[in-house]
């Protein structure tokens, strides 16, 4: 009877353990974000809370847990209310299957893929109810381009995920790294590259930021889906879609960079002292997440806002017929097991 | 058997890029050659690339950040920020009360009455400037005659309670007292170009 109770806690420290973390880099994400972009429009970004604004995520997070939440008049008020935990939850939930290194995951479900879709694609339901609930105009038309770039977008993605299934021949997400092992020229970024930047633009789109983020088109419907919400509701928006952006990027690190392989395995040239290198670690993983997160925040910082058709087209004429190409050369590929990949 | 069945798939696989080329070339009016090129542009995205190092190398930048209250940018001798009135060196007041600058106020912020005075001089009585409806335009400076009215280069000044945005006569002199200096050598510096 404890054992079960046991088993419970242990689960739950686990969580924590993942959770809370998230919620760590997710707050200074916030100021990376800030701080990034600052740097690369030649400014200094926030610097007053705290050494160089290391404080400024706390500060944030105090002034909007403090702040009233005002409920539209007109609002659904329990469909304004769950809307964004709606949003959260699933950004958090996907977390569960992600190995982070060797046997270091919480649940090793073997439709690990299946899981990560389903739950990226709930999440928009979050951003859909807040738009209808808040009775805004602003919200509604938000949500409605939210709704309809996540579901152009997730046919790409889902088609770029078809490939790597294909090429490592398992649900599994560890299983899928493991293939990987093997040198650099093994990652899946290689021999799917086109289905790489795919997964990588229609996760761009996924996550509604820039220069797809016309939900929120600050400049023409001023916040999109969450005008309406303040303090906590908005907070719970905010953290929905940094955890998101957290997800895609160690996503596309699993699926296409080699997860934690070393980029140096099977570095002949290396010298003994730093042999080291060559092993697979947790670091490389969040090295490479890192990276791509970087990545989000270069491209907001670079290019302009998207008009609404042609992120349609974009989705629908061009990522989708790449995905469809690449996928039937890399079934010959496999068909003749092409050197070194698939064997 | 097994690579007769290879050429063929690769065949029909060339066949059908190469129809593709001819046929997109077609739709878009181009020759064969742009399309080409346009096609290689935009699938390895090169413009975007461009665009990431332009953005890339502005991290490395020196920031063009001033750091506000610790630091200012420097101020023109010619900036307009509130206003005051000027004094003669003996500490008569020069505004003589003509109204040309009430006349000429385009946001209508000054109010002036005159009296005459026991030297039978005319002088102000009210004298006052509503912050909040000037504009800082400078038009009241040029359209005195005695240069009595003037803006002083400064804008760092705030109204804590309501009604002190009414700069009475007192204030204005106060104000102009306190910028005499300021103003000669502002005067000198652009004494060139005026
Ligand atoms: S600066 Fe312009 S707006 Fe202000 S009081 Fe003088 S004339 Fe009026
Ligand atoms: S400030 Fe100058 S323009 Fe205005 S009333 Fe006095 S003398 Fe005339």
């Amino acid at each position: 009877m404890f054992e079960g109770f046991f088993a419970l806690i242990w689960i739950v420290i686990k969580i924590l353990a993942i959770a809370l973390p998230l919620i760590g880099v997710v707050a200074y994400l916030t100021l990376a974000e800030r701080k990034i972009i600052g740097y690369q429009q030649s400014r200094i970004g926030p610097n007053r809370a705290g050494v160089r604004g290391l404080l400024q995520p706390i500060a944030d997070a105090i002034k909007l847990v403090f702040k009233e939440m005002i409920f539209p008049t007109a609002s659904n008020r329990y469909l304004f209310i769950i809307a964004p935990l709606l949003a959260f939850v699933p950004a958090l939930v996907t977390w569960s299957v992600i190995p982070f290194s060797e046997g270091l995951v919480l649940a090793d479900v073997n439709a690990g893929v299946l899981l990560v879709l389903a739950f990226s694609s709930l999440g928009i339901y979050g951003l859909l109810l807040s738009g209808w609930s808040s009775n805004s105009k602003y919200a509604f038309l938000g949500a409605l381009r939210a709704c309809g770039q996540a579901v152009s977008y997730e046919i790409p993605m889902g088609f770029a995920l078809v490939g790597v299934l294909m090429a490592a021949d398992s649900m599994n997400m560890s299983e899928i790294v493991r293939h990987q092992a093997g040198g650099i020229w093994h990652w899946y970024a290689v021999p799917l590259l086109p289905l790489f930047l795919v997964y990588w633009i229609s996760g761009l789109a996924e996550t509604n930021r820039a220069p797809f983020d016309v939900a929120e088109g600050e400049s023409e419907i001023v916040a999109g889906f969450h005008v309406e919400y303040s303090g906590m509701g908005f907070a719970l928006f905010f953290l929905a879609e940094y955890a998101n952006m957290a997800l895609i990027a160690i996503l596309t690190s699993l699926f296409f960079l080699g997860g934690w392989n070393s980029p140096f395995e099977g570095a002949g040239w290396l010298p003994s002292t730093l042999a080291w290198l060559q092993a697979p670690c947790m670091l490389w993983l969040f090295i490479k997440t890192g990276f791509f997160l970087f990545l989000y925040l270069w491209i907001r910082a670079t290019y302009p806002r998207y008009r609404y058709d042609q992120i349609m087209r974009l989705g629908w004429k061009v990522l989708i017929p790449v995905t469809l190409v690449w996928l039937v050369v890399e079934g010959l590929a496999i068909q003749w097991h092409v050197q070194p990949w698939f064997v | 058997m097994m690579h007769d069945n290879h050429t063929w798939i690769l065949a029909t696989l060339l066949t059908l890029g190469l129809w593709l080329w001819w046929a997109y070339a077609r739709a878009n009016q181009l020759s064969l050659l742009q399309t080409a090129w346009h096609l290689l542009r935009s699938f390895t995205l090169f413009d975007l690339l461009k665009g990431l190092t332009v953005t890339g190398k502005h991290m490395f930048i020196r920031k063009a950040t001033i750091q506000y209250p610790e630091e200012e940018t420097p101020i023109s001798p010619r900036f307009r920020g509130m206003l005051a009135l000027r004094r003669y060196p003996n500490g008569e007041e020069r505004c003589i009360g003509c109204k040309l600058c009430e006349a000429v106020c385009p946001a209508l912020a000054i109010t002036i009455d005159t009296e005459e005075r026991e030297d039978g001089s005319r002088r102000t009585t009210k004298y006052e400037i509503d912050a909040f409806k000037c504009i800082n335009c400078g038009f009241c400076e040029e359209s005195c005659p005695v240069d009595s009215i003037v803006v002083v280069p400064e804008m760092h000044y705030h109204m804590e309670e309501r009604g002190e945005n009414i700069f009475t006569k007192e204030k204005l002199l106060a104000i102009g007292d306190l910028y005499e200096d300021r103003l000669a050598s502002d005067r000198r510096e652009d004494e060139a170009y005026r």
